[in-house]
């Protein structure tokens, strides 16, 4: 078991004749994943290294039983593409694309949670389960390895740095997802505790913070009031001046919310083992769970 | 992207809002003659500077037609606003509002933001306006009135009003208020903004006017307005993150001397983190971010070796699109056509990290390769010091 995608799903991508389409389904699907097809308008018949490529997510569905999509589509163009995946039926939507405008995540969003779906990102790495061979997104798979933590994260190359820690440290994961770095996100971490605490695989959790919004504070409330499984926790920025958007669109400290401070304060309350040094949470999950 | 409060204003008055009579000057001649211009009793000469507590600094100033207009219209020109919400730096001013100061009976807050936990956007009102709405909140929470917005309905006549008659008794202000409600939410959706906020909207006699302005754009939406890019006023941005934004990276100054490069904003800030629990200070906040070109690279290396402040380089990188050996050569490009004077110390992870290890050792550079990460920014941190000390 993992959480959101596994052995079973069945993966499109849209936007798979571009260059980071076509790069990165063949890598999801050189790691596991079931990669049924693509979708470019006006490309209908061709292939991608033999993935067959289709008009419509409409028709990819029809034709291929599709239920998970991995979106490469440039920003200004991306809520269009979000929108057709919901109507389509696809439930679980996984969008890597950067930058898109937050009016336009929001508007999308919006329509994604009346449907019932699930969006993961945008601006996100991705989602990987290694027990299940399935990787939709863009994390070097190879540094993944199967086990019982799960990993949920606001940023993308300090989720592979952590993932490296576990690895080597002997702590395989069950499910690791970035929920993004924009202001409006998809998922938060509150729907994916949800979910690992009814993953019977999934032992503990590793949650990656960062400066910006109260998501962190959200999940402190939900951990203290329902949560049992271990939780080790990492929160990004400390040093960061407020104002200052640092890197990701969601990672600014505006009227003195969303510090770093208040977040580990809040997660410590919750019973939470914050670690301060990134370097050592492999091994406070190892301490954990051994 | 920022605008000025002028420049917010004028956006204002297209929608309907009223705003003192006022008129933009650049030098203290100008100012004067404005501010006869205006026949008003009372006038105030406002800084243009993107940053709140303006006043509080002394950029605003309230005056008589009779006092010296020129001489404290020259003194604000000239000065390097430092507020604090700007840091020691300061910012210069980049031009006068003058305007007419009405008098005031009562002052109310407004407010455009986008509630990033939900989604929403969300309208803000409060009769306690004046002060910021952080203030507000953390003081008299029950005194702001929220409305949350339907994204497919838009925001109804009848919430702008509800919000209204929450602020007003008197019908007539109540009316002119859901009119400026409804022109501040129409300006958010339709500029794409990150914020947009009258305060204070006042009450002066019959009349409701916006008193100060504040319109923030998202950058990411930028290209729906081409006409706002002429808007931009860069002279009060640090012109080196005003570079690394045009070269494609995300910079951020900070005080320290150690200078960073990292890939992805959440490594980035991990690595600050990091060199601050081993007791060091990082000049900066470096992003080359994921895919980063060889160009790229050598751009950002050279951002942080023409920084006089710094005195270590550390470059912390966990390859994962962006591969070592791109890395490499964009780093020993950079070094090798300016010549290394700074210890340079390299933690590299991640895709190709062989042939990256390879062509930094095949470099005759003396870069520094430090396996463990916690280690390399100990290490960077002693540099550091020993550099300082010396």
């Amino acid at each position: 078991m993992a959480i959101l995608v596994n052995r079973e799903s069945r993966v499109i991508c849209q936007g798979i004749t571009g260059r980071n389409g076509t790069f990165h389904s063949i890598a999801c699907r050189d790691y596991g994943t079931n990669m049924v097809g693509g979708v470019t308008p006006g490309k209908k018949g061709t292939f991608v290294d033999g993935i067959p490529v289709f008009n419509t997510v409409e028709e990819a569905v029809l034709e291929t039983g599709a239920n998970v999509s991995l979106i490469f589509i440039p920003a200004a163009h991306a809520k269009d593409p979000i929108l057709e995946a919901v109507d389509a039926g696809i439930k679980v939507i996984v969008c890597i694309t950067e930058g898109i405008p937050p009016l336009d995540t929001a508007s999308a969003l919006y329509t994604v949670k009346q449907k019932g779906s699930v969006l993961i990102g945008p601006n996100t790495p991705g989602i990987i389960s290694p027990t299940e061979k399935c990787k939709v997104g863009i994390m070097p798979g190879y540094i993944h390895t199967p086990g019982p933590v799960g990993v949920i994260s606001r940023s993308g190359t300090l989720t592979y740095e952590v993932v490296d820690q576990l690895t080597k440290a002997g702590m395989g994961q069950s499910t690791c997802l970035g929920l993004g770095g924009d202001p409006v996100v998809g998922l938060s971490f509150v729907d994916c505790l949800k979910m690992f605490k009814d993953d019977p695989k999934t032992e503990a959790v590793v949650l990656i913070g960062e400066i910006g919004g109260s998501a962190e504070e959200q999940a402190s409330e939900y951990i203290k009031g329902e949560f049992r499984k271990p939780v080790v926790a990492y929160v990004a920025g400390k040093l960061a001046p407020p104002g200052k958007r640092m890197g990701h669109a969601g990672a600014i400290i505006s009227g003195g919310s969303g510090t770093a401070q208040g977040k580990i304060e809040a997660l410590t309350r919750a019973g939470v083992t914050v670690v301060e040094n990134l370097t050592k949470v492999g091994q406070a999950v190892r301490d954990i769970l051994l | 992207m920022n605008l000025h409060e002028f420049q917010s204003k004028s956006i204002l008055m297209e929608k309907g809002v009223s705003v003192p009579r006022g008129l933009v000057v650049y030098d203290a001649l100008e100012a004067l003659v404005a501010a006869r211009s205006l026949k008003a009793d009372k006038i105030v000469l406002k800084a243009q500077a993107h940053s709140g507590g303006r006043g509080k600094a002394g950029g605003i100033s309230v005056m008589s037609i009779d006092d010296d207009v020129r001489s404290e219209a020259g003194r604000i020109l000239r000065m390097n606003l430092v507020t604090n919400q700007t840091g020691p730096q300061g910012k210069p001013v980049s031009a006068l509002l003058v305007e007419e100061a009405p008098q005031i009976d009562e002052e109310l807050y407004l407010g455009v933001v986008l509630d990033r936990n939900d989604g929403h956007v969300t309208v803000m009102a409060s009769p306690a306006g004046g002060m910021d709405i952080e203030t507000i909140a953390k003081e008299s929470p029950e005194k702001i009135y929220l409305v949350k917005v339907d994204p497919l309905r838009g925001l109804c006549p009848f919430q702008s009003r509800g919000l209204a008659y929450k602020l007003a008794s008197k019908n007539l202000i109540a009316n002119q208020i859901a009119k400026a409600v409804t022109a501040l939410y129409e300006i958010f959706v339709s500029y794409d903004c990150t914020l947009a906020e009258i305060n204070p909207l006042v009450v002066s006699g019959e009349k409701v006017l916006a008193l100060d302005a504040k319109i923030n754009l998202d950058d990411h939406a930028l290209f729906r307005r081409p006409e706002m890019a002429g808007l931009r006023d860069r002279s009060q941005e640090d012109p080196v993150e005003l570079s690394a934004r045009q070269a494609g990276l995300s910079y951020i100054k900070l005080d320290g001397d150690i200078g960073c490069m990292v890939n992805g904003a959440g490594l980035a800030m991990a690595t600050l983190d990091l060199i601050s629990i081993h007791g060091g200070a990082p000049a900066n906040f470096l992003d080359v971010g994921g895919g980063a070109s060889e160009q790229v690279v050598a751009d950002a290396t050279n951002i942080l070796l023409d920084d006089t402040r710094v005195k270590v380089v550390f470059i912390n990188i966990f390859g994962g699109i962006l591969r070592c050996d791109v890395l490499a050569r964009g780093v020993i490009r950079a070094i090798k056509e300016r010549g290394l004077q700074l210890p340079v110390i390299a933690r590299i992870e991640g895709t190709n990290i062989e042939l990256g290890r390879k062509l930094f050792a095949d470099s005759g550079l003396q870069i520094q390769m430090i396996p463990s990460l916690d280690e390399a920014a100990e290490l960077v941190v002693v540099k550091a010091k020993e550099l300082s000390a010396s």
